[in-house]
């Protein structure tokens, strides 16, 4: 079956007890057991849940996975995924990643004794270079955020692969309609489904997909035991998000890209930094390696100060300011001051992130509604 | 509920419906996402809150008084309105270039409180007789007991219609596309019969959905939807809803609150979450209703297809000239096929459920005659139109390539 076939029937089978065609939602707490201690599907709501496991099994099903695992936002599926790791342990992830990851692995892994090395993963060179004894996991996300700098995927994963390291891609960007990180080779796939999964601004979710079977039952001890899982309404409304993922992604992907050609070729605009453009540097693997279309994230400079980027960022009426992504509703953040504010400040000037730096994250509107929006904010702020 | 209400009046920003132009310019989807929303909520938040609150407080006696003397826009008890009813009503309206919208707990509670709102005994209505048996069965049994007249007419029928207008008819109903016939309306001849005679006419347009048709730009007073199908379109919740002039809708507004047809909050949520998506999914289901009905009409084992999108459909010419697109819902008759048999190429569905409703992301698949006609008399189903071998297929938005195998496997049987 096609991907929107399976995004709405995997998962989704009827119900036996009532012949309801969405499933129920499961909010029980716990099961009553047949015997004492005897296996059984579901006996706590931490280790299973049905309408959990209904998403689960969507999720790990469209992106080529073997075993999926819901938790209660993309940094709890992060940290899990980062669990498998022991003090000692050294791990390498690319320059372009979420603040919130970054955070995560500087201030919270590196106190179990979790050493980790930002470079320019597109480079073997200087992957091999960063290389230790104990680099054991390589972190990636493509297209990376806020610059979307794209990471060949296939290529980098037989590097770890050949170096023994665990691969992780947080495909939260991309999602599975436009990328899947397992078919290049991946070991493990993080989510936010927040973002594009959830895809209407109203859960918090994250997900983890593997390939394989022992490290899927691994990941799961650890979610079990740590218990960041996700909630049966969100799980609900994670499972609905699902159904219209593709055609949500593809559409608004389209309306990125003319939101893209629109501002390379306004006076006003300095750089613009989508994958789907000729001039971005990623261009030629991003072709490749994203089916299709080049996702709805873009960051833009302006002509401008930080303090005219600020003033942008707050005069447009149908892009929200405001922090997360992937939604129906079009978003615009300047990330020196929101989504990448955990960064260092030293770190932020060493990758790129530039303070006049504007992220949007392009919804549903129409794309003329949303150029017409840009057209009249960058024009009352550069006067 | 005034803090939304009066943010979203002070924002040009924000989709207003109730203001005096109702005509938005803006793009399907725009309309779909910010439409009838404030711009600004309570507590920051992107989306509305669901307002769970049976009743609502106010802050003291004085407050009560003037609430009831001003007629201020603000909650009071729930079964007259609650805010995650009213941004919905307003995203609906906005979606049918319409002043207002009244949300109900389902079409038939809506359709059944226009007519009670609208008709008192010695009334009559004219409605063309193709349509949704529930809607019939309410006129003809309940609607008879408190001295309504009900007249049906042969679908399409336009001089029949105005022959069965008298000094007492007080609304024409039809549905446009028909259930399950897909038989289309002409609004503009529906619209000129009820100015002629001073009668005011209502469709039924949930095959239609406002993405296809605009019945209220066509001069139609009411435009009813069952907002469980497409609007909502994940199957997962019931509503109804009646689409019209602000003035028109308030005695219907008034009656809801007396009968209580109301939807609850959490519904209304998941009504408003649908309809972000609601043109995407239906353009999807307009391309997968016409491969399909293609499919359908090429297939050696299948006799007759009805499907407004095709150029051998009867209505073809009226439903080019009213609509931007035909839906997913086709029908179709399994050559020389008994009712068994048609039963077996539905049995053998994979992919598609065998379920009553449509308009939802999953593809449906039903036996009108064993779905909704099986208590009638063999003379009543040939007399609406039911035939043995009538199968009914809402597509839903999955790939049309995989709707398309599973009918070719369902079909292999005959």
């Amino acid at each position: 079956m096609h991907f929107r076939t399976r995004a709405i029937h995997v998962g989704n089978s009827t119900d036996r007890e009532t012949g309801a065609v969405v499933p129920p939602i499961h909010v029980a707490s716990t099961y009553v057991m047949e015997t004492a201690g005897g296996p059984q599907p579901f006996d706590y709501s931490r280790s299973g849940n049905p309408t959990r496991s209904n998403f689960e099994t969507t999720i790990a099903d469209l992106e080529g996975g073997c075993r999926g695992l819901a938790f209660a936002s993309g940094m709890a599926a992060s940290h899990c995924a980062t669990m498998l790791l022991n003090a000692g342990d050294h791990i390498l992830t690319g320059t372009d990643i979420y603040g919130g990851t970054y955070r995560l692995l500087h201030k919270i892994c590196s106190r179990s004794g979790i050493e980790v090395s930002m470079v320019d993963v597109n480079d073997l060179d200087q992957l091999e270079a960063h290389l230790k004894p104990s680099t054991r996991m390589l972190w990636l996300e493509s297209p990376g955020n806020p610059l979307l700098s794209i990471t060949d995927l296939k290529k980098t994963a037989a590097w770890g692969k050949e170096k023994g390291l665990l691969t992780v891609v947080d495909n939260t960007f991309a999602t599975p309609v436009l990328t899947r990180p397992i078919e290049f080779g991946i070991d493990i796939v993080v989510h936010s489904a927040t973002k594009y999964i959830g895809g209407h601004s109203d859960l918090l979710g994250g997900a983890i997909v593997t390939g394989d079977p022992d490290l899927g039952n691994q990941l799961y001890y650890t979610q079990n035991a740590t218990g960041g899982v996700m909630s049966p309404w969100d799980s609900f409304l994670a499972s609905r998000g699902l159904k219209t993922l593709e055609l949500r992604v593809r559409t608004q992907s389209e309306a990125a890209m003319k939101v893209a050609e629109h501002l390379q070729q306004h006076p006003k605009v300095s750089r613009v930094l989508y994958p789907g453009l000729p001039t971005h540097p990623g261009h030629a693997i991003a072709a490749g390696q994203m089916n299709g279309a080049f996702g709805a994230m873009l960051s833009f400079e302006l002509h401008g100060d930080l303090q005219q980027a600020k003033r942008l960022v707050e005069t447009t009426k149908l892009f929200r300011l405001a922090v997360s992504l992937g939604a129906v509703e079009s978003l615009i953040e300047q990330p020196a001051t929101m989504s990448h504010a955990s960064y260092d400040a030293a770190d932020r000037a060493k990758f790129g992130i530039a303070d006049s730096l504007v992220r949007l994250s392009v919804g549903l509107e129409h794309p003329e509604d949303l150029i017409a929006d840009l057209d009249q904010a960058i024009a009352a702020v550069t006067g | 509920m005034s803090p939304m209400m009066t943010s979203s009046q002070n924002n040009p920003a924000s989709g207003n419906a109730s203001s005096e132009s109702t005509k938005d310019p803006r793009g399907i989807s725009t309309i779909a996402v910010h439409g009838g929303e404030a711009r600004q909520k309570p507590n920051d938040a992107i989306t509305d809150s669901i307002v769970c609150a049976s009743t609502f407080t106010f802050e003291n006696t004085q407050s009560v008084i003037d609430f009831i003397q001003e007629g201020q826009d603000r909650g009071e008890y729930g079964r007259y309105g609650n805010p995650s009813e009213r941004v919905v009503e307003k995203k609906l309206a906005a979606l049918d270039h319409a002043e207002d919208a009244i949300l109900f707990s389902s079409g038939m509670s809506a359709i059944v409180t226009v007519f009670l709102a609208k008709l008192s005994a010695g009334d009559e209505i004219v409605f063309f007789d193709q349509c949704y048996h529930r809607s019939r069965q309410f006129c003809i049994q309940h609607l008879s007991r408190y001295g309504v007249i009900t007249k049906q007419v042969k679908t399409g029928d336009y001089q029949a219609m105005e022959d069965a207008i008298t000094p007492n008819t007080k609304l024409l109903v039809s549905e446009s596309p028909t259930n399950p016939h897909l038989s289309v309306i002409d609004l503009e001849r529906f619209v000129a019969i009820g100015k002629k005679y001073n009668v005011e006419t209502l469709i039924d347009a949930t095959l239609a959905t406002p993405y296809n048709l605009q019945p209220i730009a066509c001069g139609v007073d009411y435009v009813l939807h069952s907002a469980t199908k497409y609007l909502a379109g994940h199957n997962d919740l019931l509503a109804g809803v009646i689409v019209g002039a602000k003035d028109k809708l308030a005695d219907i507004r008034d009656l809801r609150g007396v009968l209580g047809g109301v939807n609850s909050a959490h519904n209304c949520f998941l009504l408003q979450r649908g309809l972000k998506t609601f043109e995407l999914r239906m353009q999807r289901h307009n391309e997968n209703g016409q491969k399909v009905a293609e499919f359908l009409e090429q297939h050696p084992a299948v006799d007759k297809v009805f499907y407004p999108g095709l150029p051998s459909h009867s209505y073809h010419e009226v439903a080019t000239k009213t609509m931007r697109g035909f839906g997913g819902l086709i029908t179709f008759t399994v050559k020389d096929a008994d009712w068994k048999k048609t039963a077996e190429v539905v049995d053998r569905a994979q992919m598609a459920r065998i379920a009553p409703s449509l308009g939802g992301v999953e593809t449906l698949i039903e036996q009108p005659l064993v779905m909704s006609y099986f208590k009638c008399t063999p003379e009543d189903r040939q007399r609406f139109g039911i035939s043995d071998n009538m199968i009914r297929l809402s597509c839903g938005i999955e790939n049309a390539e995989d709707i398309i195998a599973d009918l070719q496997h369902c079909l292999a049987v005959v």
